[in-house]
């Protein structure tokens, strides 16, 4: 395994190789194992803090509160995808009319925190919106209005500039022979460009998804009924309903992650079987978009894989 | 008439922000030094983690790994909950802070908003890393450089400059997360936001436009700062 760092080991660097990984993982397992020690020292992780997810009645409740979550990510996903489609299209435009208002929006809301968007929306768009919380079941239905129009214009603001991407990354001569048959700007982007393009903004798009659902705890600061806020109300009212020493924190908090990573690993795995999949795809013109040209939080996640050439 | 009045608000809005403007500053110095503190920590630890996750020593990278995982997907809110609840049942109070003027939320914040970047930080100097093509290390050791000439003469330079775009839009999003401080009452300027609107409901407009056009200033003077470094270091490869 030569990497740009070191050669193949040979029989004397393996050596030194093994000696090491003993001294990493003694030191690694003290590390891990002085911070287990801090919390159970501290009766956190003992047999009965573990009782409330002994009960299937807070597990039904529990799943109800992963639904809260999934409810606002995946409706602010897809809202979020016709409003980045919309502002890609308005960026690429011809019309300058169109491309600045668009490249605005964008910049804008990419440039601002969420939370303050969300907190924003609060006191403006929440109240007015309430509906769609209160037609879907959320509760309360402002704050759900007001997460979901944040995480959308947020998302839909990266997406957009993810299209423009996916939309450029087609080889020109794609675009050029299409015009050389006389198809006009919207004819050669409905039906040569955005067919390849989405294709290859597939595994950046599910990795959007990760995103979203990572920022839909930010429901939790506003009130939003959703796992996190759930996770609080478990280790604040469990000590009482289940006769425990103290609040069942930190077990309620591994719980609660591990749920979120669960998902999310689903999801980044399914993104990376995407852009494998499409690399090794012959009908590709050109290399998917990793996570990494999304920008934002999604960095880098490893170097573009070799993808085939354009046959063209 | 009602344009009018949108006209007289405005002009009350700009003079609430012109009385407050004290309490704004402190906000927008909170968050500069919560983003500066963080990035500098994160950046830190971004290294080690990324150390490790290139070493030759499996056990490191397999830590790292973890490490990246686990921050990458979890959400930067439970982050915040954990440390600012489990912290102090483990005893970590931070007694310490009060006495250099520090509030233990501020250092609190510190630790989930740095952790929580690390892994990013890690991945993008990795990725930078896996860039240099293997045959450039190779030519540099066939010239009987040793591992540190190589490091710092070959690999480093060249990795540095792929590393700093995405740096940049790390650190960009590093500041608009620090944003999340404000639920653990920390003073940043989202919670002058959300502490002025309570009080004055009345200029949201107001509050709101000048609290975006502080994080478009920090995050501008930042990808500013970023492109002069890439222009600078800009060669022809």
């Amino acid at each position: 395994m030569t990497s740009v760092l070191y050669d193949n080991p040979g029989p004397k660097t393996r050596r030194r190789i093994r000696f090491w990984t003993a001294v990493s993982v003694v030191a690694l397992a003290a590390i891990v194992g002085f911070a287990i020690w801090q919390v159970a020292r501290k009766g956190q992780i003992s047999a009965d803090m573990w009782t409330p997810f002994a009960d299937s009645g807070l597990w039904n409740q529990l799943f109800s509160a992963l639904f809260s979550t999934i409810k606002a990510a995946l409706l602010s996903i897809v809202l979020a995808l016709v409003l980045g489609a919309v502002l890609a299209a308005g960026r690429l435009s011809n019309r300058g009319w169109l491309r600045w208002p668009a490249f605005v929006v964008i910049e804008f809301f990419r440039a601002v925190p969420l939370l303050l968007l969300i907190l924003f929306g609060l006191f403006t768009w929440g109240q007015p919106l309430a509906f769609i919380g209160e037609a879907i079941g959320a509760s309360p239905p402002d704050a759900f209005a007001a997460l979901v129009v944040g995480l959308t214009l947020y998302n839909g603001s990266v997406l957009a500039e993810v299209f423009r991407a996916g939309i450029n990354a087609v080889p020109r001569g794609q675009s050029e022979a299409a015009y050389a048959l006389g198809m006009r700007k919207t004819a050669v982007m409905r039906m040569i460009l955005a067919p390849q393009a989405i294709r290859m903004m597939l595994p950046a798009i599910v990795a959007q998804c990760v995103v979203a659902l990572k920022d839909s705890a930010l429901g939790f600061i506003v009130g939003y009924q959703e796992l996190l806020s759930f996770g609080k109300r478990i280790y604040q009212g469990a000590a009482e309903i289940w006769q425990l020493s103290q609040p069942p924190v930190v077990t309620t908090l591994v719980v609660i992650g591990a749920i979120y990573i669960a998902i999310n690993l689903v999801l980044s795995w399914f993104a990376g079987w995407l852009e494998r999949r499409m690399s090794r795809s012959t009908k590709l013109a050109g290399k998917p978009l990793t996570a990494a040209q999304t920008g934002d939080e999604v960095a880098a996640a490893d170097a573009v894989p070799a993808g085939v050439e354009p046959p063209n | 008439m009602a344009l009018a009045e949108s006209g007289n608000l405005a002009v009350g809005g700009v003079q609430y922000l012109w009385q407050e403007h004290n309490a704004f500053l402190d906000g927008l110095l909170g968050t500069v030094k919560l983003s500066l503190i963080a990035g500098i920590l994160s950046t830190i630890l971004g290294l080690i983690v990324a150390a490790m996750r290139v070493s030759p020593i499996p056990a490191l990278r397999i830590a790292g790994t973890a490490w990246s995982g686990f921050f990458r997907n979890t959400p930067l809110t439970l982050v915040f909950l954990g440390t600012s609840v489990v912290l102090p049942i483990v005893g970590i109070r931070f007694a310490w802070a009060d006495a250099i003027g520090l509030d233990t939320f501020f250092i609190f914040a510190v630790i989930a908003l740095s952790t929580y970047t690390s892994c990013f930080v890690a991945d993008a100097i990795r990725s930078g890393f896996n860039s240099v093509p293997v045959g450039q290390a190779e030519a540099a050791r066939a010239v009987g450089m040793t591992f540190g000439q190589t490091l710092r003469l070959v690999v480093l330079p060249q990795a540095l400059r792929t590393v700093l775009p995405p740096l940049a839009s790390m650190y960009i999003a590093m500041i608009k997360n620090s944003a999340i401080a404000e639920f653990f009452n920390v003073g940043e300027l989202t919670k002058f936001f959300d502490d002025s609107v309570r009080d004055h409901p009345e200029h949201l407009y107001a509050e709101f436009i000048a609290v975006a056009l502080g994080y478009i200033v920090l995050t501008l003077l930042v990808s500013a700062a970023f492109n002069l470094a890439e222009r600078k270091l800009a060669v022809t490869r």
